[in-house]
Parts: C-alpha cells; sequence; structure tokens
C-alpha cells in the first residue's frame, strides 16, 4: 500500500533519533511530551474533526488512565502492563456513561457539556481521599520488561512512539472502512446516514469511546513517566489546550493532531526558554507570545497546519478501480414483493397549525413508476419524509408490503427496501464518490471497529467497493469515481445519489427531484435508466417538476396541492384535469 | 437558616445574577452576530475594572497605550486589506478611528494619570479604552477569520484570552484591587441594607436589557444586526456590511465587560486573571438561555447568580462544581426540547 510506506519512514526515523549522536537528552523529553499530547489530539481528530463533536473534556480521560494506573500499581502492587488494558477500559467505559449522556446535546450544548462535566471531574480528582486529593499518588512504578526499567525519558521513549504510531494506523484504518464512512458521515448531519441504516447515535458514541481509549493510553504512558500524577495536568486548561492541539495540526487528520503536538509542545517550550533572554522579567510573556502566535497561526491556515503543508506535495491520482467482479448477496426479498409495495393512507402531517399533508392515500405497485407532483409548497419531500420515517405521520397510516411501519425509524425503513434521494443533496463533500455511494451499501456489509482497525474486513470492504462501482458505473460517472463528491455540479451530485441509493438493492426507490439541475442529454439518460431499473423489477416514486420529464416517464401521476391530493391517473388524464391546471396555472386556464 | 441570612443570600445572588446576566446579553449578542464564542469577554470585565480603579488610585493603566498599539496594527491592517483601492478618504478614517481617537485617549488618560480623577472621568475613560480594544481586536482577529467554523473561531478566542491575560498580569501586576463605589448612598428596608452601589447594578443591568431590545427592534443598526446573525451572506447581498455588524457588536460587549467589571469591583476584589471565571458564569447563563434568547438569558444568570450565592454559604468548596454541573441537566433538557438541527453550517 503506498499509503503505508511514509508511515514506515517515519516510524524508522522515530526509532534512530535516540541513536543519532549529539541528540541533546532534552529532545527526547520533548518527544515524550509530544507523543503524549498526540495520541490525545488523535482522539480528538476523530471526535471533533471527522465526526464533529466538539470536546473539552479529553484532559479527564487522561486522567481516568493516568489515575487508574496510579492507584493499582501503588496501592495493589499490580504489573504497569496488568494496568495497561485496565487504563484503557476505565477510560472506555466512563466514556459509554458519559457518551450517554453527551452525545444526544446537540450543536452548541455538546461543547459545553463537556466543558462542564470536564471541569467537574478535575474538582473530583482534587477532593477524592484516595485518589490523594490534591497532592495526588507518587513513587508509581516504571515500566519494565524482565529486568530493563524504563527509568529515564529516554528508555520510555519507545513506548510512547510505539503507541503513537500503532494509534494512528489503527485509526487510520478504522477511518478508511464501513464504520469510518458512517463516523465520516456524522459532521454533516444525520439525516442522509440514517437514510442508510446507519445507527448515528451508536456511531457517535463509537468515536466518543475511540478518543477516550486514546486519552486514557496518553495517561497510562503519563503516570509512568512521570512516575506521579496529579490533578492540575487533568483540568478544563488542558482540555482547551488538547483542543487546540488538533486545531492547529489539522482537526480533521490524524497526522495533524501528531503535528499540532509537535507545534504546540515545541512552542512553548521555545518561548519559556527563549523568551526570558529576549524581554527579561515577567515569565507571563510567554502566555502573550503563545496566544498571538496562535492566532497568526489560524489567520495563516485556518484549516490547520498539515493539509496547508499537504497542499503543497505533489497531488497523486489515488485509488485503484475496486475488482468489480465481485458481488455481494441480494438484499434477501420479502415475499410479495410482487403486488402492492408501498401503501399510504390517509398520511397526516401537522406543523403547529400547518398542515403540510393532509390525509393523502396513494399507493405504489411493483414495476411502476409513479410520480408525486404538485406546486412548491404542495407537501412532496413531506410525504417522502413520512415514507422514510424522517418524520413520523401526526395521523394515517404508511404500510410497506401489508405491513405498518407508522413509527419505524429511517433505519427500519431502508432494510426494508426502500431507498432514497434527496432534494437537498446531502452527500459528503470532502469524500470520494466512491466512498459516498458505499454508504449506500451499509447494511449490506457485517464488518465492525475492531475488524475495521485490524484491517480484518478487507474480503467485505472489497465487496462494498465493488457494488459501490458497478453503482457508479451504472449511472454513467465513472469518470468521476474517485473525485471528492462536493468538487461536482450540483446535477451530478444528484445522479451520485441515486448510485447510492441503489446499492441499498431496493424493491423501491424514491428520489426527490432526480432531474433537477441536469441538462437535457443528462436527462434523457436518466429517464433511459429508470425505465432499465422498472423493467428489472423495480418501483419508483419521484418528485419533480420538470413535467416534460415526469409526463414522458411516469406511469401513474399523483398529484398535490397545498397538502391535499387533487387528482390521481395516467399521464394523458393529468395533462388535461381541469383541477391540476388551475393548481398549476391560477385560476382555469 | 433563618429568614435574615436566605435574604441575604437571595439579595447577593441577585446582584452576582445582574452581572451574569450583562455578561450573558454580551456573549448572546457576539455570537449571533459573529459566531464568536467570546472567552475573552472576562477579560473586558478586568480591564474595565482595573483600569478604572488605577485611575482612581491615581496610576496610569497599561490599558489606553495597549489600546493605541492595538490601534496601530488595526491601521496597518486596513492599510493592507485596501492596498488595491487606496484613496485619500479610507485612510483619514481609519487613520482616525484607529490612530487619532486612541492616541488622544491615551493623552487624556495620561493628562489624570497622576491626579485621582472624579469617578465619573474615571469610569467615561476605562469605557472607552475598552471599547476601543475590543473594537481593534475584532478588527485584527475575528474579522479575517470570519469566513471559518465556529471550532477555528472559538480556538481564536483561546488565544486572544491567553494574550489578554497575560498582557493583564503585565499591566495590572498580580494583586488583587478594588475600586471607589459608583453610587455612595445606602438604606436599610427591614433587616436588608441597599447599598448604592448594589442599586446602580440593578438600574443599569435593566437599562441595558431594555436598552439591547429597543435597540434590536426599532433600529435600523439592530435590525441589521439580527439580520446578520440570521445569514450572513444574506445580510451581505441585500448591502447589510458584516463587518461593520462585527465591529458593533464587539463594540457593545467590550463596553457591557468593562461596564460589569466597573460596577462589581467596588464590591468585590478583583484579580487579572479573575475575568475568566466570571465569563464563564455569563457563559452559562447565556447557554441556559440558548444563545438566542435575551429575556431568558437575563432570567438564568438571576438563576446561576442566587445558586452560586447559596452553594457558597453551604458548599463553599462545591461551589463552582455546583454552578458548572447545574448546566449538564439543562443542556439535557434544551437537547431533547429542541432536538438535533439538521446539517452544519460550517
Amino acid at each position: 500500500m503506498q499509503t503505508r510506506l511514509p508511515i514506515l519512514f517515519f516510524a524508522l526515523l522515530m526509532a534512530a533519533i535516540p541513536f543519532i549522536p549529539g541528540v541533546p537528552p532534552f529532545w527526547i523529553v520533548l518527544l515524550d511530551n509530544i507523543g503524549l499530547a498526540a495520541l490525545v489530539a488523535m482522539g480528538l481528530v476523530l471526535l471533533t474533526g471527522v465526526g464533529g463533536l466538539t470536546s473539552f473534556g479529553q484532559a479527564a480521560f487522561v486522567g481516568f488512565g493516568a489515575y487508574t494506573t496510579a492507584v493499582l500499581s501503588t496501592a495493589y502492587g499490580l504489573s504497569p502492563w496488568l494496568t495497561l488494558p485496565l487504563s484503557l477500559l476505565v477510560s472506555g467505559l466512563l466514556a459509554v456513561l458519559l457518551g450517554v449522556i453527551t452525545v444526544r446535546l446537540s450543536g452548541h450544548y455538546l461543547p459545553l457539556g463537556t466543558l462542564a462535566w470536564g471541569l467537574g471531574l478535575f474538582y473530583l480528582f482534587s477532593k477524592l481521599e484516595f485518589l490523594g486529593r490534591n497532592d495526588g499518588i507518587s513513587a508509581i512504578p516504571p515500566l519494565s520488561i524482565g529486568s530493563f526499567k524504563m527509568l529515564d525519558p529516554g528508555s520510555i521513549y519507545y513506548a510512547v512512539w510505539v503507541g503513537v504510531i500503532l494509534s494512528a494506523l489503527l485509526t487510520m484504518n478504522l477511518l478508511d472502512s464501513r464504520t469510518g464512512r458512517a463516523i465520516r458521515a456524522l459532521r454533516r448531519g444525520h439525516v442522509a446516514a440514517e437514510a442508510f441504516g446507519v445507527h448515528t447515535p451508536r456511531a457517535k458514541l463509537l468515536v466518543f469511546i475511540h478518543a477516550a481509549v486514546l486519552a486514557g493510553l496518553s495517561g497510562w504512558l503519563y503516570a509512568h513517566l512521570q512516575r506521579a500524577v496529579n490533578p492540575t495536568p487533568f483540568g478544563a486548561q488542558a482540555g482547551i489546550e488538547y483542543l487546540f492541539i488538533a486545531v492547529v495540526g489539522g482537526a480533521g487528520y490524524v497526522w495533524g493532531g501528531v503535528l499540532g503536538a509537535a507545534i504546540v509542545v515545541i512552542l512553548k517550550e521555545v518561548l519559556q526558554s527563549y523568551l526570558p533572554l529576549i524581554v527579561p522579567g515577567s515569565g507571563q510573556v510567554e502566555t502573550i507570545v503563545f496566544g498571538i502566535m496562535l492566532v497568526v497561526l489560524l489567520q495563516l491556515a485556518p484549516g490547520g497546519v498539515w493539509p496547508w503543508l499537504m497542499s503543497f506535495l505533489p497531488q497523486k491520482a489515488n485509488g485503484r478501480k475496486p475488482d468489480t467482479s465481485l458481488t455481494l448477496p441480494a438484499r434477501v426479498r420479502a415475499s410479495g414483493e410482487a403486488g402492492v409495495l408501498l401503501q399510504v393512507e390517509k398520511a397526516r402531517k401537522q406543523f403547529g397549525g400547518v398542515i403540510a399533508v393532509n390525509n393523502v392515500s396513494f399507493d405504489v405497485q411493483a414495476r411502476e413508476i409513479v410520480a408525486l407532483i404538485g406546486p412548491n409548497g404542495a407537501g412532496k419531500s413531506t410525504t417522502f419524509n413520512l415514507i422514510t420515517g424522517v418524520l413520523s405521520a401526526t395521523s394515517g397510516s404508511i404500510s410497506v408490503l401489508g405491513r405498518k411501519v407508522d413509527k419505524a425509524p429511517p433505519q427500519e425503513i431502508v432494510k426494508l427496501g426502500i431507498s432514497r434521494t434527496f432534494q437537498h443533496v446531502k452527500l459528503v463533500p470532502d469524500m470520494t464518490v466512491l466512498e459516498n455511494v458505499a454508504i449506500g451499501a451499509h447494511l449490506r456489509g457485517h464488518s465492525g471497529p475492531v475488524s475495521s482497525m485490524l484491517r480484518l474486513d478487507r474480503t467485505d470492504e472489497a465487496k462494498l467497493l465493488a457494488e459501490a462501482a458497478r453503482q457508479i458505473e451504472r449511472v454513467g460517472l465513472a469518470d468521476q469515481m474517485h473525485q471528492l463528491a462536493g468538487s461536482l455540479s450540483l446535477g451530478q451530485q444528484r445522479i451520485v445519489e441515486i448510485a447510492r441509493a441503489l446499492c441499498v438493492d431496493p424493491m423501491l426507490l424514491l428520489l426527490d427531484e432526480p432531474a433537477a439541475g441536469l441538462r437535457h442529454m443528462e436527462k434523457q439518460r436518466l429517464a433511459a435508466l429508470l425505465r432499465e431499473l422498472r423493467d428489472g423489477g423495480m418501483s419508483v416514486l419521484l418528485v419533480e417538476h420538470d413535467m416534460g420529464f415526469v409526463m414522458n416517464l411516469a406511469d401513474r401521476i399523483v398529484v398535490l396541492d397545498f397538502g391535499t391530493k387533487i387528482a390521481e391517473g395516467t399521464p394523458a388524464t393529468i395533462k388535461t384535469n381541469p383541477e391540476v391546471i388551475k393548481a398549476y396555472l391560477g385560476v382555469a386556464a | 437558616m433563618n429568614t435574615t441570612i436566605m435574604l441575604f443570600l437571595v439579595q447577593d445572588g441577585i446582584t452576582n445574577g445582574a452581572i451574569y446576566a450583562l455578561l450573558g446579553l454580551a456573549l448572546v449578542l457576539v455570537f449571533a452576530v459573529t459566531r464568536v464564542i467570546l472567552i475573552p469577554q472576562g477579560e473586558f470585565v478586568t480591564y474595565g475594572a482595573l483600569t478604572y480603579a488605577a485611575l482612581a488610585s491615581g496610576q496610569m493603566p497599561g490599558t489606553a497605550r495597549l489600546a493605541l498599539a492595538m490601534g496601530f496594527v488595526a491601521f496597518v491592517l486596513d492599510l493592507v486589506a485596501a492596498r488595491k483601492s487606496l484613496h485619500g478618504r479610507l485612510i483619514a478614517r481609519t487613520f482616525l478611528t484607529n490612530i487619532v481617537l486612541p492616541g488622544i485617549v491615551l493623552a487624556v488618560t495620561l493628562y489624570f494619570a497622576g491626579q485621582k480623577p472624579p469617578v465619573a472621568v474615571a469610569m467615561a475613560l476605562s469605557l472607552v479604552i475598552v471599547a476601543l480594544i475590543g473594537l481593534s481586536l475584532y478588527r485584527i482577529v475575528f474579522q479575517p477569520l470570519a469566513h471559518t467554523s465556529v471550532l477555528v473561531l472559538l480556538i481564536a478566542s483561546v488565544g486572544v484570552h491567553l494574550a489578554l491575560q497575560g498582557l493583564g498580569l503585565l499591566f495590572f501586576g498580580a494583586e488583587g484591587q478594588r475600586g471607589p463605589a459608583v453610587l455612595s448612598a445606602a438604606f436599610t428596608a427591614g433587616s436588608l441594607r441597599f447599598t448604592g452601589q448594589s442599586i446602580t447594578v440593578y438600574g443599569i443591568t435593566i437599562a441595558f436589557i431594555v436598552g439591547l431590545w429597543l435597540f434590536f427592534g426599532l433600529t435600523l443598526y439592530g435590525k441589521a444586526l439580527r439580520a446578520t446573525a440570521v445569514n450572513r451572506l444574506g445580510a451581505r447581498l441585500v448591502g447589510i456590511r458584516t463587518t461593520l455588524s462585527g465591529q458593533i457588536a464587539f463594540l457593545l460587549a467590550s463596553v457591557i465587560g468593562a461596564l460589569s467589571g466597573i460596577l462589581i469591583v467596588p464590591i468585590t476584589t478583583l484579580y487579572y486573571d479573575s475575568g475568566f471565571l466570571i465569563g464563564l458564569k455569563g457563559f452559562v447563563a447565556a447557554i441556559i438561555g440558548g444563545l438566542v434568547s435575551y429575556p431568558l438569558t437575563a432570567g438564568a444568570a438571576l438563576v446561576v447568580g442566587i445558586v452560586e450565592a447559596f452553594s457558597s454559604f453551604y458548599a463553599s468548596n462545591y461551589k463552582e462544581v455546583i454552578v458548572f454541573m447545574l448546566l449538564i441537566p439543562v443542556l439535557l433538557l434544551r437537547s431533547l426540547a429542541a432536538p438535533a438541527v439538521e446539517e452544519e453550517k460550517d
């Protein structure tokens, strides 16, 4: 793998540094500190930069890791190697506990929630008797292998950096997988991911735990490096500092965390040791300069230093075409996928006093293209949201294959074989087309986070990507497969959404204005594709404003106006229906 | 507990709460308009308070020089930003606001520094100095970052907080300061004693809440600010200068911060780093108010003040913990009540 090579070089370089003659021992201490901070920042990269969950509380998890090993190895005499899994376990378990509450917080409440428990836990560390109150715990035994004791910064150096590089590899593996794609989709809102079966609260909790375990590892290493712990390094100040390490380095990039740690640790050190020489007197000058430099750095590279550096490297055309000979097993078909697929009966949706959908009834049969049309604000997209479980109906019922699905969440609807696109495109712009489309096949893969980290998911992954590639070719975007979704035109992005929906292997495809933004030829190609899908046994329900497109394509048309169904029939009858003409053109034309 | 203690605690809580309300209002204002979570709000408080205290005791506050220095940087930035289309009026305007104005303020401060000016003069000077700092701060730090994400703005905000707090130590030293009361009258009602200072606090808080309400409801600038808060791009398209909105927001925030500082420094001793925690409590109130609602923020601030007063009486060790832990259930409730806003808008 080409991406692994630089990491190998980096690992060799780090391994060689202590052997370079003339390297001051002090550098090794700095590198140890960089490694410790990098571990925490890496977790934050996943949590904040990738997952969009800002946390000020990571220092508390470092504290959990450090205190766990401190208590167990001093009071109970456990070997530090035994306390390692326990430290990680404690951090992880407490992350579950705090995460269950925290990830429910939305928007700006989330970072504040983390700040609140970050402050609270800090006070707890400094008040609890068995944690030594403000004095903490000292005389923690060093790490040792056989009779070799890692007493000085130079010997624990390897433990720290093995930890950093392994964690980076595992984190990168995780991001480049089925679970990783679900995580990367989190920041762009949850509706799209959930429409393809991603359980977003679970994905959020997962990154929360991952970040906490990395912080716990950092804490465990810290305790055995310092051989003493006290509450100070686990306070809110430290929590904020970890966050800006991640942001300075580049919050969306695993190596940005490492780079950010290097920048911040070295900057502080340089300021501390050289500034007093230039500006004698007050030690406070370093904070001032540090604050100012932070601001300047952000103004020069608001996305972080890592992506800024990377932009100087020649761009490699990344990604090979997946081997499309691999196939995924088809979605398990329910019996009855030959009759009435979808039955909407007197569905009603009220938002306060506004009735968006007013007792609408219609159905979709197998092998049929049904169009839902109506002027703006007629309730078409709301109807889609009712069917797919994004909204729940105020009254009425919606059944799929005769089974009521009124209260089912989107993740259940998609399992029944109903997939959709969105009126406002919901792709992850900084993921490639291939990766975006592969989210559609989420439910047809089964690898979890642990197997992804250990790369045991590769056969599963290859099949998912093959399926995604096949659907991309089907919609005619093979040339754009490895481009970032955000770089495509809006019309093409809509087509990518169709490919993603097709990855579900659906029986019913819900398309919300698929032809908007397409050129004439592209529309014709889309119509041909939809006919081909129908002839292959799939049904399509689409919302569309382009009447030429709808009239030539649909088998049946349902017309809504102000939330109410005003007509239903074949294109020919709809064209001449006076009610419909009135709705579109005002008083009878 | 007897009623006297309880009443006393409530009174104490309301006085503090009123200050938190002022700060909360400023935070809401700045966040709504610029998306900046203004952590240095606390520094506006200490700068205002300590500048006032320094002036009142006949010392020369370093903040006046800082205002001129920051003005100079802002001036240079303005020139660099407009280097392609420099014309006389623009240069004159930025020279006037960024160099001449702080220059005059510095001169006036120097004039008064040695001779213990009257309270009103000290107050006015401190307000103007901090206002100038706030204005330049927006120009130097946040205007160039206006297009970035909330997270980047937040981190920049932390950087500013660190720098300003460090400067605070440089200017005012590590010792705490107190200032003279703004109003020294006092009266008693029943067992409670009302000082002129606490009456002033209530009065000014109410005046500000009403003032902001009128400003946003009735004036064109107020409406422009609200428009910017809702949609930056849309506001620009209809001709609102979003930079101007940002400047107004920072101006108001720094004046409110400084005023809060001046109001509390006669009551409590303030140190160069006291601002952070005070600002954070205003923040708690702002959050409870959902970062959007002024009356809710004011109400929440009173609750925070009262809870703080009671917990410092009963469990002073855990005072801060209790105040911050108050947040978690509130945050949860708010999240559940207004579930997930779709799409992050960075």
